[in-house]
């Protein structure tokens, strides 16, 4: 097959693979957290975005309001409104491509997309990875939940444990950097501040004003912590620390202020 | 029912940022301050969740198995172990300290 020889369809192939296989845990923990079979493919088939459903069940598990939930991953889904700003800048979609495109832009299409250089490339890059993830996601999602569906106690299987581990994950990546570390400190000891005096769910509206008070006086590199969560050209860059597997590693990304990519 | 509603609603939120992005005149990139929210918002409701679902019980805290998820899942993080593995590690370690009668 032709398509194979091309790098970016090679990395956004294995991005999607590694990516799929976890739906498997937001599946299990979606539906362990009070969420039917349903609403877990719903969020997954619709909302599409990682960090956000797993902050909405994050949030619902917490005992948290519907309300709630929805803020939490509305304001965690802002990121991919920057990677649609860089893509749309980068590839050029038009017509039906555009209203698609929207709804594959997520940190595994971005960083797979934007690591190339070739216009062709990327642009297949951010297709395979786009298609790839999104086929796969919802299909590991299905087994997860069904399979979360036949656990009985989910705290007997740790999985509150393994709520506590994925949020951990998706941090892990971004904090890159004295800045990005003193954030996350400071939004959680915000949380835990705000924790005794108001209702489940809206601590974590309060690390989020803070962070974006942090944002808009702070003097950091433009694109802190939205390094998307992936590495998928591997980690060549120096000082750089989280490249496990696959998934999470450092997206040679262009440096130029306000290139825009 | 009403979490029906709420996840629609989110759903079509996330949408919403996503379609933006395509439609908004390229200068507001130019505009370092937006880029830059968007990134520390990411990592403070990150920060924040994990917080939230290692040691908050309700309106309190509370000190269970879950710390030694959290410190499972740091361990493997140093050790570059991939998502899903991350995620099983936090899962085993909660479960064993339950079993041992840590709660």
């Amino acid at each position: 097959m032709k398509l194979l020889a091309s790098p970016a369809v090679r990395v956004g192939i294995s991005i999607s693979i590694a990516t799929g296989l976890y739906g498997v845990s937001f599946g299990a923990l979606a539906v362990t957290s009070g969420l039917n079979f349903w609403q877990t493919m719903v969020l997954s088939l619709l909302l599409f975005s990682g960090g956000s459903q797993f902050a909405f069940i994050g949030v619902v598990a917490g005992g948290g309001s519907g309300i709630a939930a929805m803020s939490a991953a509305t304001l965690l889904g802002m990121r991919n409104g920057i990677y649609g700003m860089q893509l749309n800048a980068l590839l050029r979609p038009t017509g039906w491509r555009k209203y698609v495109g929207a709804q594959l832009t997520i940190d595994e299409s971005t960083a797979t997309s934007t690591g190339q250089t070739d216009p062709a490339e990327q642009r297949r890059g951010f297709w395979t990875a786009g298609i790839g993830v999104y086929v796969l996601w919802n299909l590991f999602t299905a087994l997860g939940a069904l399979a979360g569906s036949g656990l009985g106690d989910p705290k007997q299987w740790g999985l509150d444990g393994a709520a506590v581990a994925a949020f951990l994950a998706l941090l892990w990546p971004r904090l890159k950097g004295r800045e990005p570390i003193a954030i996350a400190v400071v939004c959680a000891v915000a949380t835990v501040v705000a924790v005794p005096f108001v209702p489940a769910g809206v601590p974590i509206m309060v690390a989020a004003l803070v962070a974006a008070l942090a944002g808009w006086f702070s003097h950091g590199r433009r694109d802190e912590g939205l390094e998307p969560d992936i590495e998928p050209y591997g980690g060549h860059h120096p000082g750089h620390h989280h490249d496990g597997s696959g998934h999470r590693p450092g997206v040679q990304r262009t440096e130029e202020p306000g290139a825009g990519v | 029912m009403s979490l029906w509603i709420w996840l629609l609603v989110a759903c079509a939120l996330a949408y919403a940022w996503k379609i933006v992005g395509y439609f908004v005149p390229a200068r507001f990139l130019e505009d370092p301050r937006i880029s830059r929210i968007a990134g520390t918002m990411t990592i403070g409701l990150l920060a924040s969740l994990t917080v939230v679902n290692a040691v908050v019980s309700g309106q309190g805290l509370a000190a269970d198995a879950r710390l030694g998820a959290l410190a499972a899942a740091a361990i493997a993080l140093v050790c570059r172990a991939p998502f899903l593995v991350v995620v099983i590690a936090g899962a085993a370690t909660a479960a064993l300290l339950r079993a041992v009668g840590w709660s």
